[in-house]
């Protein structure tokens, strides 16, 4: 049976880290899928304003057009012509919630994420994906450096 | 239809050429004064339109409009089997998210669509429009109030599930709902004529609502407030500076504004009643006696001008301006949300005019009761009442009344209560131009020019109400809201058995365990590139 292994990606060089080492693992273990998982930060609790809620639909499709468009789609070429098996989900909501509910979903080994993709007082205070995950996911979880 | 959009155009422009002329004033100083000019052009040319929805039923004082809102509410909560009790705890799981399928993520949420349809609905209404309904109906119309909005939750329910199912989507994704469309389509859909001619007629009443109630009322309070604080100064002042700031938003797209406003008004409304609470946690001595007041005088009056009847009339009267049930405003804000079963968004919406009314006004009115603004004659034990409304510390009324009892007990509260006042305000006209702006489309169709158009007559009549005394707006905002609410109540009753089979098939599946929880609510599911 294949092993699936979830990579953390954002679009940033921190999602990159995490990518280059998922591809040494799959390396190693052999018969491995990468799952790439883009998460759209998003909460169903944020206030918006009627105007807002119309366009909802439509700024969501958008939203999941540019991140395929601009990150998975790049990225998933550059794994199959480096011979490696690779897919990918975009989803909307908390990161870390989603990347061990795809993991779950999908059976998989384990997260790979890498810190640094996020700074300033926020994550000072309510701490980073890759923190929240190390805390709370359900299977193994690397933090890249 | 043709001439009915003709018909409301004439409407508008009567009004908006008085702000025209109102403006022109401005250059060249009237010796009574801007304001007085406003306000006796504005006076005059709305007069026959309060007269005629608050006209009385013959023979008696019982205004015909107050009536028709109570039997409408009756008759949703009697058709539907107290929707509003049985369905209260399904409500609460779907605002949670229990039921909400992950493939949505993304997607207005239940919640969401119901907090933006408080933030037009909590605001003046539950601040001012309490202290109102007090100062002249006394404390039992409080009872009346909460009445009017625990049977208000199902005609908000019948509404907004028509709302979600015959909205209109367009291709590009984005969506228009609200009573012009349920009416239209509903009609069609039930093989009934009319539905046209009554969409019209609401498009037309939403608009003349979205200026008064949604935006001069809110002006006029706003400058109110300023005024008390840095004491007495021209209204149209106010009004420029608000119309500056509405244009900025509304026509200028400057977001920021309008995502400040998103964060702070919750932010006071949790304020509010965390200061309502900690007033009442304080005297808990007194809720019972406070309660025993408003029981007392819901049917005797307790001395009170116009007896049990006026303390009726108040109660509903500010019930249905503050939670909006009946009006058809938060059927065009609930139909946003994303659900494959429309009367899930029925069931959320009841929760408003409970939020709204029966917790937030009563709240207020408690805290009026309670501080004692309200004076008391010491001989017989009865309210002292002068000139039709209860005598109050200083004649304080509106927005002041309730002021004057928060600062009873917290002395500083007066000054985030002004500040809270303005940002209701502020976040009211913002809705209310969207549901104005949402009719306007309906009538003229869609375009960035005629979108302008109307924004650019929203934020003229900004100053308006600023400018012109409460009375003559008070009673322009209640007719125009209470307009709109003839209309779409009257397109309810064709639509109800509508309502009645979605309820039924979607109750009964969820009752046999068809329709189930998510187990991870909120965790998103495949989108793309699957």
């Amino acid at each position: 049976m294949s092993t699936t292994l979830i990579i953390g990606i954002d679009g940033s060089k921190a999602g990159e880290r995490a990518l280059a080492h998922g591809k040494r693992l799959s390396r190693l273990i052999g018969d491995c899928t990468l799952l790439l998982v883009y998460v759209i930060e998003w909460s169903p609790y944020k206030f918006q304003s009627a105007e807002e809620n119309a366009m909802r639909h439509k700024r969501r499709e958008e939203e999941i057009e540019i991140a395929k468009m601009r990150v998975i789609e790049p990225l998933l070429s550059a794994l199959k012509s480096e011979g490696l098996d690779a897919d990918c989900r975009v989803r909307h909501g908390d990161a870390a919630e989603i990347l061990n509910a795809v993991a779950l979903e999908h059976r998989a080994e384990q997260i790979v994420v890498a810190r640094g993709s996020e700074s300033g007082f926020a994550s000072r205070v309510f701490g980073t994906v890759a923190i929240k995950l190390v805390s709370s996911a359900s299977v193994p979880v690397t933090v890249v450096s | 239809m043709k001439r009915l959009s003709l018909l409301g155009l004439w409407a508008l422009v009567s009004l908006a050429g008085t702000t025209a002329f109102a403006l022109a004033q401005e250059a060249e100083p009237a010796p009574s004064g801007i304001d007085a000019v406003v306000n006796n052009i504005f006076g005059l040319s709305t007069g026959w339109f309060v007269s005629l929805i608050f006209a009385p039923i013959p023979g008696t004082s019982f205004p015909w409009i107050v009536l028709w809102l109570v039997a409408g509410a009756t008759i949703f909560t009697i058709y539907f089997g107290f929707i509003q009790f049985r369905g209260f705890k399904h409500a609460i799981e779907l605002v949670k998210g229990d039921y909400s399928d992950p493939n949505d993520a993304g997607e207005v949420s239940h919640f969401q669509a119901l907090a933006t349809a408080l933030s037009g609905t909590v605001g003046l209404g539950n601040i001012a429009g309490v202290a109102v309904a007090i100062g002249i109906g006394g404390p039992g119309a409080t009872f009346w109030m909460i009445l009017a909005g625990l049977m208000g939750m199902a005609s908000k329910f019948t509404e907004c599930t028509l709302g979600v199912k015959y909205r209109n989507e367009y291709p590009d994704g984005s969506v228009s709902g609200g009573p012009m469309y349920y009416l239209t389509k509903g009609f069609e859909v039930r093989g009934k004529k009319g539905g046209q001619f009554l969409a019209v007629l609401f498009a037309i009443f939403c608009i003349l609502g979205s200026l008064g109630g949604g935006n001069m009322f809110q002006a006029n309070q706003a400058h109110a407030q300023l005024a008390n604080i840095f004491g007495d100064f021209p209204g149209w002042i106010t009004g420029v500076i608000f119309a500056g700031i509405v244009f900025a938003v509304i026509v200028g797209g400057i977001k920021s504004i309008a995502r400040v406003t998103e964060k702070v008004v919750p932010f006071m409304g949790v304020l509010y009643v965390g200061a309502a609470l900690i007033i009442l946690i304080a005297n808990y001595d007194m809720i019972g006696w406070a309660f025993g007041q408003i029981f007392a005088g819901a049917f005797t009056g307790l001395g009170v001008a116009g007896g049990f009847v006026g303390a009726l009339i108040q109660g509903f009267k500010r019930a249905a301006f503050s939670n909006e049930a009946g009006v058809g405003s938060a059927a065009i804000a609930h139909s946003a949300v994303r659900t494959k079963e429309p009367v899930t968004e029925g069931f959320v919406s009841l929760l408003e005019p409970f939020i709204d009314t029966v917790v937030i006004c009563t709240m207020t009115a408690l805290v009026i009761i309670i501080t004692g603004v309200l004076q008391v004659d010491p001989e017989t034990g009865l309210y002292l009442v002068e000139g039709g409304a209860i005598v109050t510390e200083g004649g304080a009324s509106g927005v002041e009344l309730t002021s004057l009892a928060f600062g009873q007990s917290i002395s500083w509260f007066p000054y985030v209560l002004a500040l809270a006042v303005i940002l209701f305000a502020f976040s009211t006209m913002l809705s209310w131009s969207y549901y104005g702006l949402k009719a306007w489309t309906f009538l003229v169709g869609e375009g960035k020019n005629k979108e302008i158009t109307y924004k650019v007559i929203f934020c003229l009549f900004v100053i308006v109400g600023a400018a012109a005394s409460l009375g003559p707006v008070i009673d322009f905002s209640d007719a125009a809201i209470f307009a709109m609410a003839v209309v779409n109540i009257a397109g309810l009753y064709v639509l109800m058995p509508i309502v009645k089979a979605e309820l039924n098939s979607y109750w009964s599946r969820l009752k046999s365990g068809e329709i189930k929880k998510y187990k991870a609510a909120g965790s998103g599911t495949p989108a793309a590139a699957e």
